[in-house]
């Protein structure tokens, strides 16, 4: 867990009323969260409980149906360029090109993003991610793991406000992932940033997220502390607790929105 | 727009190429095969037929003009599709990157590749079939601008379609200048086309370069009128192209297709 959070640091992430629907289908219903400075949100659900459809909104790549979203208090359907300069994020379905070379990819979104000094920062985040010796290797060429320090390199580039992570360590092994983790709490903790995450693995969430929503069915259903909701809802972990949300939703309808 | 967000593009497709001989060779090796061949055609035809009109200069000045335009059009559907091939859509899309300085550096890159070729085939047609471009005079920088205008309305034209139809309908996008090239009267004149067909000749920017250039091989002068159409016809052909782009884009983020882009269909 990052240091806890301070209630009354500014918000990197608001996401108001959000809803996405296809034809009569709605994916995701009347969503509200924030992020904070310094705060890292597990963003938890089953399979298609639409948590890919908000972080998809959130970036800019999926157009809500209805709601607002605000990034360092940018909105992000009215200034969508310079509300993005503050996000950046990492996901296992989103690799960088496999015919660019670590470096080559670095400096081709270090250009998206304008940063300054790129060269610099480029070398910062290959040694912070012990990847220096891959900077000449072709990204499709690189073990699952060397891939997924590469994309969080990617994310890092613009030291971003939001960093959305969408299973970051999701086809990595127990001592990589542990690296990875430890690696992301650095960053909640170092960086003047909020992390949104994701992940189906509940040991690493209640170790790393200060605070979890959990999705089903296009709707958050329950807010709070990793450590703490178990013992709430008569859980005896967090992943009993996953499971009976998935399996029974109705019986967690709190009025969370 | 930001020029180093557009840079990007450009940088992106010369690291692709300068790792890749299998990229660098199709700038120049189809169209400079084309030039032989169609060198020796016209080589053939101006010795079977003393007297007669020069096929150097028209037939093969044709076919320089029209491997331009298509280079022009293949050169920046290319770079468009390194984004499909590689899966790259969200993260390039989810960046601060506009629509506008996406599509600006396709075009940058489209003519930097696209001039690889056009001096290949100069230095081929004109030294050795003896191509002379002299007697295309000033009029050689109208019949440029208007292949070269129209290669980029109809390169954004069929990244659109890809991007509408998914990666499968780049085999729809590669034969497009085929398909326009009987109405684009490369090597006859208008008039042989039957009137329904010169009626869509004449919407086409190409038609009015070569309607000019053989004019000019025939001994008379361009017409600054029909260039000008011409012109006129593919400044505007860019910015449908360009709308029709920033519409299939907004329809594809409304949809859920560009997060899904694999998929080919987010119905």
């Amino acid at each position: 867990m990052s240091e806890a959070p301070d209630d009354a640091a500014p918000l990197v992430l608001s996401v108001e009323r959000l809803r996405k629907t296809y034809g009569d289908t709605a994916a995701v219903e009347d969503v509200s969260f924030a992020v904070r400075r310094h705060e890292l949100v597990g963003l938890l659900g089953p399979n298609g409980a639409g948590k890919t459809t908000t972080i998809n909104m959130v970036l800019g790549v999926l157009e809500p149906s209805a709601g607002s979203i605000a990034i360092d208090g940018i909105d992000l359907a009215r200034d969508r360029a310079r509300a993005l300069a503050r996000t950046n994020f990492a996901a296992v379905y989103a690799p960088l090109p496999g015919n660019l070379t670590v470096l080559q990819n670095l400096r081709f979104f270090g250009r998206i993003y304008a940063v300054d000094a790129l060269e610099s920062r480029i070398e910062r985040l290959l040694e912070r991610f012990r990847i220096a010796q891959f900077r000449h290797t072709k990204c499709g060429l690189l073990s699952s793991g060397e891939q997924t320090r590469v994309s969080l390199a990617k994310a890092l580039l613009n030291d971003p406000t939001l960093l959305l992570l969408d299973e970051p360590t999701a086809s990595l092994d127990p001592a990589t992932a542990q690296d990875l983790r430890e690696a992301i709490r650095a960053i909640a903790r170092e960086t003047n940033g909020g992390i949104l995450w994701t992940s189906h693995n509940m040991y690493e969430v209640e170790e790393v997220c200060d605070r979890v929503l959990f999705l089903s069915h296009g709707r958050i259903l329950l807010e709070g502390d990793p450590r703490e909701l178990p013992a709430q809802h008569g859980a005896a972990s967090l992943e009993e607790l996953f499971i009976r949300v998935a399996r029974e939703p109705l019986d967690f309808n709190t009025g969370v929105r | 727009m930001n020029l180093t967000r557009v840079g990007a593009i450009v940088v992106r497709q010369f690291y692709l190429m300068r790792s890749s001989p299998t990229r660098v060779v199709p700038l120049f090796a189809w169209v400079a095969i084309d030039i032989v061949l169609w060198g020796f055609i016209a080589r053939y035809l101006d010795g079977a037929t003393k007297g007669g009109p020069n096929f150097v200069t028209s037939l093969l000045g044709a076919v320089l003009l029209w491997d331009f335009f298509t280079r022009i059009m293949h050169g920046l559907i290319t770079a468009f599709l390194e984004d499909v091939w590689s899966r790259n859509f969200l993260n390039v899309f989810a960046t601060p990157l506009t629509i506008t300085e996406y599509v600006a550096g396709l075009v940058v890159t489209s003519v930097l590749t696209s001039l690889v070729g056009l001096v290949a085939m100069l230095a081929l047609a004109g030294g050795v079939f003896g191509l002379p471009f002299a007697t295309y005079g000033a009029a050689f920088v109208p019949f440029i601008s208007i292949l070269f205008l129209f290669g980029i309305a109809l390169g954004i034209f069929a990244s659109a379609c890809v991007l509408r139809f998914g990666p499968a309908a780049e085999w729809l996008a590669w034969p497009l200048p085929a398909l326009l090239s009987p109405f684009a009267a490369v090597f006859y004149p208008l008039s042989v086309l039957p009137s329904w067909m010169q009626w869509i000749a004449h919407a086409m920017p190409p038609a009015y370069a070569f309607e000019n250039m053989r004019a000019i091989v025939a001994g008379n002068a361009a017409s600054p009128g029909g260039l000008a159409i011409g012109l006129a016809l593919a400044v505007g052909y860019i910015a449908l192209a360009f709308a029709f782009f920033v519409r299939i884009h907004k329809s594809a983020v409304r949809s859920g297709l560009l997060a899904r882009y694999s998929a080919e269909s987010a119905g």
